[in-house]
């Protein structure tokens, strides 16, 4: 095919960092969860799908996409606070697969719920007026939707390391993560810890599927395929690091967005490719602690 | 029962013995009368669609308006007396599921007919099961491959349009009027190549230039790394070749990366459902084809019939392309049995091929080499104002006329007369 420009290759690039975007804010809970608590959360795509529903309930009622941008994290992650609290809870101490099995039949529950709520035909999710249309940012047209939840990715980072780095409960968070042992020793209720964490992370998951929303439509089965792919980025960052998941994610983004452009076949399987590579090199991932799993 | 059991030479004598003796006293005890009456059990139809997955939207129509053709074949009496029922089955998209639901209908449900799948892929797995077992199967879904000689068998019907034909119909339209230069954004699998495939070979006559086909798994959500490079190629026309949640993601991000600003954008099939899953801003000013659109109604009293039985069932909803199929597919099969006053296959068949019918889009009729479904081509246009209902979300541009020159000819697909 012709037409190969700098032009074109800038923009596919650009486009490649957008998605990376995209997976960077649903990996991020995901990692979260899984550095501090060691449960591996195979519900975050219900969450992530759930809140998509939860925003496009709230704009049936009237609502409108700014307030479901605050309210749709709040709810899911009061949410996810209920089903550490009396799901997970229980499962600390027991190894890591059974939280893992546990949450895997809660994304089946969770799906089938909204399927029997919501009906298993997907929904449109329009996006909001002032986001609609694209804009040139000097290579060509891009969606200034994509912009925004590039933007919005960015400012949950900032406070989400803002958070874990200067405040101190984020020591704390960070130093149960260590040693819990420790910390209990030092008066800490650490299971206390553990549920807010589990609940920031689904807040995160809730708000990253709200923002999918009006890329993509809502339905019930939207929280599995991103599911697949953020399992690739965690681990091709290293298993809990949120640095990792960060530079993975874009890289994963980049890596689809350039194989797209040369040989659109095989963007499927170049992310596994690439994480087959990155393991094979590093086997804990670009900022994994060796050992976690064990 | 006894017939079978003495056949297989392994029995022993004394289970042969029991079982005889079993049969002889149900033959003389009150079960008898309940015996007669399994023998009237009901007409079963198989009917297996992908109710899960980026195609459910579609399914769930379909099995809607089957309901309704084996309601309206009971209500009329069935056939002296006795019932059709649908039997339906989630084949999840998957040919390997669709194989093992088909096998499982015809050898454990006892289906006397197969109606259904929704894939052009999946339905030659369920072809190939009912071809084998000798069953009536009529496939509602878009396939080139099941006309041809090596796929067909006097079991196979075709009820839906074939990719041929849509892609025909919509390329003779569009290529007229927008231009020349065409770019693909195509499912990569059997739906996507067969209406490149129909859109190149009717191209030919209106000179197209070919400037790329970029194709996308089956179940893509993004599409954001592909628009690009197809924007960069500047064609005049568009044409996406992918169906269900894939065309409504394609169509809402081609939307958000500006591609209708200077690009016509056709689809091959553009899918109510899909359509209304969408909504107006995604489809807006996209071009297809479809095999029925409610709105015919007032060109076909047949049309109209459908349309009020099918909103009576279903509190006011009115069906959809996939869902006419349902009950094409379903009532033609019923009325054929009405027609051959019996379930016998061969005598079926023969109805069948002997039907000359107007059910719900005006007349149709299956060609006897290959049993497709001889029928009109819709081309619409999606609407996004003046919208009358829920249900308003195409315009009908124009209409291409029953007629077998549309189709590939007999001898192309390898048959022999």
């Amino acid at each position: 095919m012709a037409g190969l420009s700098f032009e074109l290759i800038a923009l596919q690039l650009f486009a490649g960092l957008a998605l990376g975007a995209i997976y960077v804010l649903f990996a991020i809970g995901l990692s979260l969860i899984f550095g501090m608590l060691t449960v591996v959360n195979f519900a975050h795509g219900a969450f992530y799908m759930v809140g998509a529903y939860v925003g496009l309930y709230l704009i049936s009622i009237g609502g409108n996409f700014w307030i479901c941008l605050v309210a749709v994290p709040i709810a899911i992650g009061l949410f996810g606070l209920a089903v550490e609290r009396v799901l997970i809870r229980p499962l600390y101490g027991r190894g890591i697969d059974y939280p893992l099995l546990l949450t895997f039949g809660l994304s089946y529950v969770m799906v089938e719920c909204v399927r029997i709520a919501f009906g298993k035909t997907g929904y449109p999710f329009d996006t909001p007026e002032v986001l609609q249309g694209a804009v040139d940012i000097g290579v060509g047209y891009f969606p200034l939707y994509r912009l925004f939840v590039i933007g919005a990715t960015a400012v949950v980072l900032l406070a989400l390391w803002l958070f874990l780095e200067k405040t101190s409960f984020g020591l704390i968070i960070r130093a149960g993560a260590r040693d819990p042992q420790i910390v209990r020793v030092l008066g800490v209720d650490v299971a206390r810890v553990w549920l807010i964490v589990f609940g920031i992370g689904t807040a995160i998951a809730g708000f990253a599927g709200l923002l999918a929303a009006p890329l993509q439509g809502v339905i019930p089965e939207m929280g599995g395929t991103i599911l697949a792919e953020a399992f690739v980025v965690t681990v091709v960052g290293g298993m809990g690091s949120i640095g990792g998941a960060v530079l993975a994610g874009l890289l994963v983004g980049v890596v689809v967005s350039m194989t797209s452009l040369f040989a659109p076949e095989m963007a499927k399987v170049s992310i596994f490719a690439l994480m087959a590579l990155v393991l094979i090199v590093r086997p804990q991932g670009f900022f994994g602690r060796a050992g976690l799993m064990s | 029962m006894t017939n079978k059991i003495t056949k297989a030479g392994s029995i022993s004598r004394r289970r042969l013995l029991t079982t005889a003796s079993a049969t002889a006293a149900l033959a003389v005890s009150p079960f008898r009368i309940n015996l007669l009456q399994a023998e009237e059990a009901p007409i079963k139809i198989g009917f297996p669609v992908p109710l899960t997955g980026p195609y459910g939207a579609e399914a769930q129509d379909q099995v809607r308006a089957g309901q309704l053709a084996v309601a309206q074949f009971n209500d009329a009496g069935g056939l002296n007396g006795r019932k059709a029922e649908l039997v339906v089955r989630d084949d999840k998209l998957n040919p390997g599921e669709a194989a093992t639901r088909t096998l499982e209908l015809v050898e454990k449900e006892k289906v006397n007919f197969v109606v259904g799948s929704l894939s052009a892929a999946v339905q030659l797995a369920i072809n190939n099961v009912t071809k084998e077992r000798g069953v009536i199967f009529n496939s509602i879904s878009q396939s080139d491959a099941i006309n041809e000689a090596a796929d067909f068998s006097k079991f196979t019907f075709h009820e839906a349009l074939n990719p041929h034909m849509t892609s025909g119909a919509v390329g003779r339209y569009a290529f007229a009027k927008f231009g020349k230069k065409v770019a693909f954004l195509t499912a990569d699998y059997a739906y996507g190549h067969e209406m490149v495939r129909g859109f190149l070979e009717v191209g030919k006559e209106f000179n197209i230039e070919n400037l790329g086909d970029i194709r996308h798994p089956l179940g893509t959500t993004d599409f954001s790394t592909l628009l690009p490079r197809l924007q960069a190629l500047k064609p005049d026309i568009l044409c996406i070749s992918n169906f269900g949640r894939d065309q409504q993601i394609a169509l809402k991000q081609a939307t958000d990366f500006g591609v209708k600003k200077s690009i016509q954008i056709i689809a091959p099939l553009l899918s109510h459902a899909s359509r209304v899953a969408a909504g107006p801003q995604a489809f807006e000013g996209v071009i297809g084809g479809c095999s029925f659109y409610w709105g015919i109604e007032d060109k076909f009293a047949s049309t109209k019939a459908f349309n009020d039985a099918f909103r009576k069932m279903y509190d006011g909803k009115l069906p959809t392309d996939y869902g006419a199929l349902g009950y094409g597919g379903v009532r033609t099969v019923l009325e054929a049995v009405k027609g051959a006053g019996s379930v016998e296959t061969n005598r079926v068949v023969a109805a069948l091929e002997a039907l000359k019918y107007d059910y719900y889009k005006g007349p149709q009729y299956y060609r006897k080499c290959d049993h497709q479904s001889v029928q009109s081509v819709l081309v619409i246009k999606s609407k996004s104002k003046d919208l009358r209902n829920v249900s308003d979300v195409f315009e009908v541009l124009s209409t291409e006329e029953p007629n077998e020159k549309y189709l590939r000819s007999c001898e192309a697909l390898g048959h022999k007369s």
